[in-house]
């Protein structure tokens, strides 16, 4: 099996034609490997889903290729071992959670045990014979997942998969994302939510407008750490810091100092600053958020473009 | 090709589930059966009890319409209301069981599950069929038990109609209902909502081709469109089986063109529907 669980080459979509042609998405490519989590990160509208229905086969890229499992997506044999909710739970609202689930697994060729399990594991088996239209829309996304979560396909493709969710409901859906990882099973997470993304993917790729920002592991994304200090005079501290985290290593954010050091530089740096007769009030390690990292890259990537619009 | 029998197979399985437990498709049923029962049997068996000229048996004797509440009579009784209020009704079936899924979401899910989407449509194709021929032999066991009933309460000798003219009027009602359903199915899967496909399709059917006939006998050109189209197939493969009564009798029932030639029209729809509706959903992209 190939270790390359995703391969997009050049994804593009566009909707209309003439004048009311739009991008969707444009010349995407990416990579999910096997027994990762990746986070596909973007606002809303920066087309997410789009690129998610393509590598279903639910919508025709007009250019480029998607692969999934080694083959090409939308076939057969690859969408039988692929679980997915895109774009909101699509179920039959006569029908019970636990009835619609069973016509999926019919579609599936699958037993019907595999549907109370796959109830348990989201927490519904209590409310599998209410009908789906008597569902919160929690309730909804969580047979979404339990739908896709039948018959252990390879590939786990979760579309917003906490949209609607509450707060608890939030932490057992990251919970049982990491649980489906650590069984060996890869999943696409496609969210907004960039501390959801942070805590439990290894991967991500940011989106924006169609483009792919950056694919990278959330740890090089967010750069490495650094130490926040609050001392007075300030003029000495920043000359002390200055000669701790060298001349670029500084920069003044307010009355506050922020030296690119790692938290265990921060000892050390506190006995200089003693030393220099500098009195501190605070020394914090820090690290960049996503929502940071995320916004700079949107922001500049916005900014360009109208720059470029302009000239 | 196994792969692909495999994968109908388990849509089929999978759409008769939902469809049994899909209220909307009983009450489409029920609204046949309660229809079928009324102008069949109840009206008839009125009019003859109470010796009225109701519309329903206008310029007819008595014995005629005894004879039509008669075990004998039900091949004929089963196929007269098929090509307009049956043809109808399964329209509105066809265009539910297609339709909805968009707006529900559901036929995304299906696609996502593992058949082909020509598998997955073939499957639901095959499961309203089922709905189909089902619903006919019900309406036949129904039939045969009533007039069975009227027959002994009201002392006539029983005399059954032969197997040949049973099986005939199975098999007519069962191609008019079939391409009334499948060219619902097309419809729904044309416009992707039940809504605008039942209403479009109740027009044409009960409507359009009503109209058409009346103006095809003054013009020639119009006329020829009208032999090919549905519902003049379907009344007139009905109309060659029973006949069709002087002054026009049932709604629907004509004789416009041949039985053969009806029968090989609508013969050709029933092939013709599905494919269209699987070459549609096979290009579509799926939101």
């Amino acid at each position: 099996m190939t270790e390359l669980m995703v391969q997009t080459d050049g994804l593009t979509k566009r909707y209309g034609s003439g004048d009311h042609r739009r991008l969707a998405v444009d010349s995407v490519s990416m990579t999910v490997r096997r027994g990762e989590v990746y986070g596909f990160l973007g606002p809303n509208g920066a087309g997410k889903t789009t690129t998610l229905r393509m590598m279903l086969g639910l919508v025709r890229p007009t250019a480029g290729s998607v692969s999934v499992l080694g083959r090409p997506a939308g076939r057969p044999e690859v969408t039988a071992r692929v679980g997915a909710l895109v774009e909101g739970p699509g179920f039959y609202p006569f029908l019970t959670g636990r009835d619609n689930l069973l016509v999926m697994a019919r579609y599936r060729g699958l037993p019907e045990r595999v549907v109370d399990a796959a109830l348990e594991r989201v927490d519904l088996a209590d409310r599998g014979d209410d009908r789906f239209k008597s569902y919160s829309l929690g309730m909804k996304q969580r047979l979404g997942v339990a739908s896709a979560l039948m018959g252990d396909p390879n590939l786990i493709v979760l579309d917003e998969p906490t949209n609607g969710l509450d707060p608890a409901g939030m932490a057992d859906m990251r919970a049982l994302i990491v649980a489906l990882a650590r069984g060996g099973q890869t999943v696409l997470l496609s969210s907004h939510l960039l501390a959801e993304v942070q805590e439990i993917c290894d991967r991500v790729g940011v989106i924006d407008n169609g483009r792919l920002l950056r694919e990278s592991t959330v740890a090089d994304l967010r750069g490495s750490a650094s130490l926040r200090l609050r001392a007075e005079p300030v003029d000495r501290a920043l000359a002390v810091a200055m000669r701790v985290a060298g001349d670029d290593g500084v920069r003044v954010l307010g009355d506050e100092l922020v030296l690119e050091l790692p938290a265990t530089a921060a000892p050390g740096l506190v006995r200089d600053l003693v030393a220099a007769r500098v009195d501190v009030h605070e020394v914090a390690s820090r690290e960049r958020t996503l929502e940071e990292v995320f916004f700079e890259m949107t922001t500049t990537h916005r900014n360009d473009e109208t720059e470029e619009a302009l000239r | 090709m196994n792969a692909i029998l495999t994968a109908t197979m388990r849509s089929t399985r999978a759409e008769l589930l939902r469809m049994r437990r899909w209220p909307a498709v009983w009450v489409t049923l029920g609204a046949w059966a309660a229809l079928a029962l009324m102008f069949g049997y109840v009206f008839g068996y009125l009019a003859y009890k109470t010796g009225d000229n109701s519309f329903s048996n206008e310029g007819e004797s008595m014995s005629s319409v005894l004879r039509d509440l008669m075990p004998i009579s039900v091949p004929d009784v089963l196929l007269q209301g098929m090509p307009m209020f049956g043809g109808a009704l399964m329209m509105v079936l066809g265009a539910i069981v297609a339709g909805s899924g968009y707006g529900w979401g559901t036929w995304k899910t299906v696609f996502t599950q593992g058949p082909s989407r020509s598998a997955a449509v073939a499957g639901s194709l095959v499961a309203t069929t089922v709905y189909v021929v089902g619903t006919v032999l019900f309406t036949l066991v129904l039939y045969a038990g009533v007039s069975l009933a009227i027959a002994v309460s009201e002392g006539q000798h029983v005399v059954w109609p032969s197997a040949g003219s049973v099986l005939e009027s199975v098999l007519a009602g069962v191609l008019v209902l079939e391409m009334w359903a499948l060219a619902g199915f097309a419809l729904g899967t044309l416009a992707r909502g039940p809504a605008l496909s039942v209403g479009l399709g109740l027009v044409w059917a009960l409507v359009v081709e009503n109209l058409l006939r009346g103006v095809g006998s003054l013009l020639g050109a119009v006329e020829a469109l009208t032999h090919v189209l549905p519902g003049t197939a379907a009344g007139s493969l009905v109309g060659s089986l029973i006949g069709v009564d002087a002054g026009g009798g049932t709604p629907g029932v004509v004789d416009a063109i041949s039985g053969t030639q009806a029968a090989w029209t609508v013969l050709a729809y029933v092939v013709a529907l599905p494919l269209l509706s699987i070459a549609l959903v096979r290009r579509r992209d799926v939101a």
